[in-house]
């Protein structure tokens, strides 16, 4: 009987040995080894990150979250005021030129801060990451999903006027709405696949070298005029074919994912602009690479940057 | 089971580079980046010297690792200790996934949460009990364990009056109290821990030191604990490691550890007597002494100042820095003095009747009448207190039980 209880025991012991460990850190230099189950484990702490972007960003301020609001009206204001009023930029089948223009940059915004917001990660957050572990990914996507939060405010403003512009104004007939309305998720998703994904990129490269962050901060604003923003994309073409503008700009504007997106966005909303099946799978396909190569590129970072930032 | 190894640590290493990250790292990465893609071990895996953080060097590249190997058992207490620089902060980096090994790799059966530093992650502007959600979601926790905890939580930390607000109005105390709290209800199977005894009042030390014996005592979890301070490391741990220069130098039985890291920190003892404008030379004559003899120490003085010196002055201390006893030339009343020119003091204690363990003293030299110190010397000379079968029957003393021993008679009145 003893002998037996040894047989067991040693059996046992075997077993244990052979136990599953349940992970080890090493220095793994695999391309991509994310853990979903992980990530999801952790979506709690995404949620209260989200929280904490969204109820701290204005506390102490009088105005509070009227600053939503605020910038991106003034904004449409002075654009209207120099590129419709000054330069006398055409909107197209007569929208309000400040419509117009309130569209492009709501949705011109929330690329951009998922961008701005997500460049400098590492950079931002050395802090907490020197300290403790978490997967870093739910650092961008909390900003991502925050700015989501905005741009829905943001777009309520849009609406409000939207519904003032068409039923108590005379430019009501040109607006027209249409079931295209129904591609609207897939512009927000491509806007934050894509801001979301040149921003892990940018801050894993700026972790050692710091040298892109300087390009960041001024890129993202001359990158504006180069995506449709405040023009439609027919009078870039319109000057091309006037040899007003050199022909590789306007390929350079009319490649650029977020000229697609922006136009989209318009037409989906106002109706006007230019959009094709081609350019909507082009945009998405592309998004999804450049999100990819993000994650990828953050991935293999993340463990590291420590050392370096 | 008790021999359950949750943790086991082979070869890990860790090298850095040092100096600034400029353009000249950047032909080092690309040279990185070349073997890398044509399949090679990086070359500058291969260079790197021990890391003594004193020495100069010829390389700059060290390790602040060199082939780490231990094993944790379930439920244990493991201590780290070791100087400065000697790799326990990368070590504990590393065990909380905070940056990971150059080279070798850490296996765990368990979830390891880190309490590195506490208020990590800690938003100013936000209530006590939001940042609570908010810390307890970083070290790991769910929404739904949180907030089964939450009153527990807020009580441990005693800061109910102040729960509801943002906690940049809390004092640093109050921030350090509602950290630990948070994680101390931490639930991972193991638990790294660095320091964080170091803040807070008397009271909230006691406190945290007892629930962190109840967290490894009470639930078998395994805590990983790196301090400077030698009394909450005996305190705590039943194994310690000591590392030294990024390596290993000696695992085992606490006690012993510590023994040899303080006798450690004798071997490179510090050049203040040599720096001194009055003494030439501490010693203990007798060292190492037995519990209950005689002491002697002898100060050898310099011949060069003009001074008049005729006070000195000597507190011990023991290895939690904590004052055992004190003499001095003033106590003495046949002795009045005053000593220069290569004059020797010596000072003689008939029965030393203190523990066993390591001590050190500081020096104090001036003149007594008005009392003035010139100079402190601290970490002047330090000694060992043996037990050599002080109580005749085996039996011994040690530092939980009190600082001094005495023989003791009993007696039975029998009716």
């Amino acid at each position: 009987m003893l002998f037996l209880v040894g047989i067991k025991n040693n059996i046992d012991l075997i077993k244990e040995d052979k136990d599953e460990w349940l992970y080890s850190i090493t220095s793994n230099k695999g391309v991509i080894n994310l853990n979903f189950k992980e990530i999801w484990n952790y979506r709690d702490l995404l949620f209260l990150f989200v929280k904490r972007d969204v109820i701290t960003l204005y506390k102490q301020t009088v105005l509070g979250p009227l600053w939503y609001f605020i910038q991106p009206l003034f904004t449409s204001i002075i654009f209207t005021l120099i590129f419709n009023n000054i330069a006398d930029i055409k909107t197209g089948n007569g929208i309000p030129p400040f419509l117009f223009n309130l569209a492009s940059i709501s949705a011109w915004n929330y690329f951009s801060t998922c961008l701005n917001g997500t460049s400098d990660t590492f950079k931002k957050n050395q802090g907490i990451f020197g300290k403790v572990y978490f997967p870093r990914v739910i650092m961008p996507i909390s900003t991502i999903v925050s700015n989501l939060i905005k741009f829905g405010i943001q777009l309520l403003v849009f609406i409000c006027f939207y519904i003032y512009f068409v039923f108590f104004t005379e430019s009501a007939s040109n607006i027209q709405v249409n079931i295209a309305v129904l591609w609207f998720p897939l512009v927000v998703l491509v806007m934050a696949l894509l801001g979301l994904g040149l921003g892990m990129i940018i801050s894993s490269m700026t972790t050692k070298y710091r040298d892109l962050s300087f390009l960041v901060s001024f890129g993202v604003q001359l990158l504006m005029y180069g995506s449709a923003v405040m023009y439609p994309i027919s009078l870039i073409e319109k000057k091309v074919s006037e040899c007003v503008l050199p022909n590789y700009v306007g390929v350079l504007i009319e490649f650029n994912p977020m000229t697609t997106v922006i136009e989209l966005f318009r037409y989906l909303a106002l109706g006007v602009g230019e959009v094709s099946l081609f350019k909507i799978g082009y945009i998405t396909i592309i998004s999804i690479l450049v999100f990819l190569l993000g994650l990828i590129i953050f991935n293999r970072t993340e463990k590291q940057f420590i050392d370096t930032v | 089971m008790m021999d359950n190894i949750i943790l086991k640590a082979e070869n890990v290493s860790k090298q850095y580079r040092l100096g600034l990250v400029g353009t000249g790292t950047i032909t080092h990465d690309l040279n990185r980046w070349w073997h890398r893609i044509r399949g090679k071990e990086d070359p500058y895996l291969i260079v790197g010297e021990i890391n003594d953080r004193s020495s100069k060097g010829n390389s700059n590249y060290v390790w602040a690792l060199k082939d780490i190997n231990f094993e944790v058992k379930q439920g244990e207490v493991l201590g780290i200790i070791g100087k400065n620089g000697a790799g326990k902060s990368t070590l504990l980096k590393i065990l909380s996934r905070v940056t990971s090994p150059s080279t070798g790799q850490i296996k765990t059966k368990g979830r390891i949460a880190s309490l590195l530093e506490v208020g990590t992650g800690f938003h100013g502007e936000m209530t006590g009990r939001e940042n609570i959600y908010l810390n307890g979601a970083i070290l790991g926790m769910t929404k739904k364990e949180i907030h089964s905890k939450i009153d527990q939580i807020i009580d441990f930390s005693g800061c109910e009056r102040y729960i509801d607000t943002p906690v940049k109005r809390y004092s640093s105390g109050m921030t350090v109290r509602l950290a630990f709290a948070v994680a101390a209800f931490l639930e991972p199977e193991i638990l790294v821990i660095d320091e964080v005894l170091a803040v807070g009042d008397a009271e909230f030390q006691k406190k945290a030191i007892g629930k962190m014996q109840e967290i490894s005592r009470g639930k078998g979890r395994t805590v990983l604990f790196v301090s400077h301070n030698m009394a909450s490391i005996r305190n705590l741990c039943d194994r310690t490691i000591m590392l030294k220069n990024g390596t290993v130098h000696m695992t085992g039985n606490t006690d012993a550890v510590i023994q040899e890291y303080l006798s450690e920190s004798m071997k490179t003892r510090s050049d203040n007597v040599f720096k001194s404008k009055f003494v030439e030379k501490v010693e203990v004559q007798n060292n190492p002494i037995e519990i209950g003899k005689e002491f002697m120490l002898k100060i050898i003085f310099k011949g060069n100042y003009k001074e008049k010196i005729n006070y000195c002055f000597l507190g011990v201390e023991n290895e939690d820095q904590r004052r055992v006893f004190s003499i001095g030339t003033h106590l003495d009343n046949n002795f009045d003095k005053s000593f220069s020119h290569g004059d020797s003091l010596t000072c003689t204690i008939n029965s030393l009747n203190i523990v066993k363990g390591c001590y050190k003293a500081f020096i104090a030299i001036g003149t007594n009448m008005p009392r003035k110190n010139l100079e402190v010397i601290y970490d002047a000379v330090f000694f060992d207190v043996i037990d050599n079968n002080y109580f005749n029957n085996g039996l011994s003393l040690n530092r939980k039980q009190g600082d001094v021993v005495f023989n003791s008679n009993w007696a039975l009145n029998e009716e």
